[in-house]
């Protein structure tokens, strides 16, 4: 019997190896260097200093205007990619001929690397060459091209376009996948009392796909609240920091900076005000 | 007018979003297809006059381009290796076993799965360079797989809880041992979901970057770093760089079709059902 209970272990045991030995034990070193006064081109002296760089992100100005560029970008961006990707799981639910098509080609933005989402918007959006001031000059809603990307004013909402084009097929996908389980009887009840349209989606459709809604939500905010890669290809933070969201700042503070320490401290933040949401979500959503 | 309130309400809009979906994808595609000569023309022409291959050829031909493919496709096959190594066990023992500490380990999964990747990758990084592992596929393939190694178990739990228990009841019964069940019955049973995770892995590590950038860059460079360095040079060649993205983006996109379904499916599952 001993080796029966031993079993479930056994086979866990390589997957949890490589997470202590890959994710936690960095995870911990992060804390720990977090309270350390850390320069990467001096790694033998690291003196302690407690607090001290969660004390300076507070006093820090890049640090605030990096949280506020992140609530900013990660509330606009799920909110336009949810929007985008619900009305598109809509109109594919319902019945045309070329349907199939439309919902295996939709998802192509969801498969590209966001290195090349970053390359094809950088060049779509480029000042001489790029296609939107092209068509916008044609199209007469410009005047003059603009410099999407070196304009603090454009800047932000350039990536988020971006990333609202990387993600919303993932909203189109799951919430489609929601669509289709809604049991078939319930719009038929909802159609015999006499529901228009709108009543069946407010009552029937709604509520049928609130937890996917959920879900899909929490998993996207995560994401595209530590997601770095586009901005990182697009503007690099800049112009200034125009987009230099938080997770961004701390790469770059322990990156090129080479502060450790610093970009330790802002990193366990981002991860501290990240879970804080997740709790608040499981705990209503346990109500 | 049934037939036009169709097209106007539903076929119209789907084709709107498709032009903005795949809109940005195809003119990389065709950036690519044009001489350089035609590129650099003010104003734009929206309709090539002359498609070509020669970025394609130069790209491949001159550029260090190929050796990025290769070290890619590396990295990518040995994340799929290991990672399905890893998750298949795992997922077999969450789904099959009823043992303490489990839900606490379930959550624990997830709760990895959510760690910022910037809170990661510094001290891995010095990990791996006191080890002296930086800049090999080793170093690569290890960060690959056990980063999308929640979500691959969480599939594969999925996968295997949706097959019948009664098979493995019966097997054991005869006198199988777990691990036998593992390899005879689950392992079969379960392959279709297993490509699914492991056409996951490889597009997940074939599209990653900040990894890919700070674990290793130098001897091995994969083709999203190698791209970005080329987006960094002060003179962008941009039909070599769409035509870098057309290659780069071609595998992930064929791949994701295939296994959209199984994906989708493994991603909603729990939340439709729960």
């Amino acid at each position: 019997m001993k080796a029966r209970a031993a079993t479930p272990w056994l086979l866990l045991a390589p997957a949890l190896i490589a997470t202590l030995l890959l994710v936690i034990g960095p995870v911990a070193d992060t804390l720990w260097l977090s309270l350390h006064d850390v320069v990467l081109f001096r790694p033998r002296v690291q003196p302690f200093v407690g607090l001290a760089n969660y004390l300076a992100a507070l006093h820090d100005p890049a640090f605030w205007g990096g949280l506020w560029l992140s609530v900013v970008w990660v509330v606009v961006a799920v909110g336009l990619q949810f929007g985008l990707g619900l009305v598109a799981a809509l109109l594919l639910n319902r019945q045309f001929w070329w349907r199939p098509l439309a919902r295996a080609l939709v998802i192509v933005p969801w498969a590209l690397p966001s290195v090349i989402i970053g390359l094809v918007w950088t060049w779509m959006l480029d000042f001489n060459l790029g296609l939107v001031n092209e068509l916008g000059m044609r199209l007469g809603l410009l005047s003059a091209p603009v410099a999407w990307l070196a304009r603090p004013e454009y800047a932000l909402g350039a990536v988020i376009l971006a990333v609202t084009w990387q993600g919303f097929p993932f909203f189109c996908v799951t919430l489609l996948a929601g669509l289709q389980a809604i049991p078939r009887q319930l719009y038929e009840a909802a159609e015999m009392d006499g529901a228009g349209r709108l009543h069946c989606f407010r009552h029937v459709t709604l509520p049928g796909l609130m937890p996917v809604m959920a879900t899909a939500l929490l998993l996207r905010m995560i994401w595209v609240a530590n997601s770095l890669d586009l901005i990182l290809v697009m503007t690099g933070g800049g112009p200034g920091t125009a987009t230099q969201t938080l997770p961004l700042y701390a790469f770059l503070k322990a990156w090129t900076g080479a502060d450790y320490g610093y970009g330790s401290a802002l990193a366990v933040m981002l991860t501290l005000l990240l879970l804080s949401v997740v709790i608040f979500y499981a705990v209503r959503s346990e109500r | 007018m049934k037939r036009l309130r169709l097209f106007l309400g539903t076929e119209l809009p789907v084709l709107a979003i498709l032009l903005f979906g795949l809109g940005p994808w195809v003119w990389m595609m065709l950036t690519s297809l044009r001489p350089s000569a035609e590129l650099s023309q003010s104003p734009i022409r929206l309709i090539p006059g002359s498609l070509t291959l020669v970025n394609h050829i130069t790209l491949l031909a001159r550029t260090s381009f190929v050796e990025n493919l290769r070290d890619s496709l590396i990295v990518a096959c040995g994340a799929v290796v290991l990672g399905l190594a890893l998750s298949l066990p795992a997922a077999y023992a969450f789904s099959r076993f009823r043992f303490p500490g489990r839900r606490v380990l379930r959550v624990q999964f997830l709760v990895v799965n959510m760690f910022p990747v910037v809170l990661l990758i510094l001290p891995l990084f010095m990990l791996l360079r006191s080890f002296g592992l930086l800049d090999t596929y080793f170093a690569l393939i290890m960060g690959h797989a056990t980063f999308t190694l929640p979500f691959a178990i969480w599939l594969m739990t999925g996968y295997i809880d949706g097959l019948p228990v009664e098979l493995d009841e019966s097997a054991m019964v005869d006198g199988a041992t777990q691990l036998q069940v593992l390899r005879l019955i689950v392992l079969p049973l379960a392959a279709p979901g297993a490509v699914a995770v492991g056409l996951y892995l490889f597009i997940a590590s074939w599209n990653e970057y900040l990894f890919a950038l700070m674990l290793a860059g130098r001897r091995v460079r994969t083709v999203t770093v190698a791209l970005q360095m080329f987006i960094g040079e002060n003179t962008i060649d941009w039909g070599l760089l769409t035509a870098g993205g057309t290659l780069v983006a071609l595998p992930a996109v064929v791949l994701f079709l295939f296994a959209q379904k199984r994906l989708v499916g493994g991603l909603t599952g729990g939340a439709v059902k729960g």
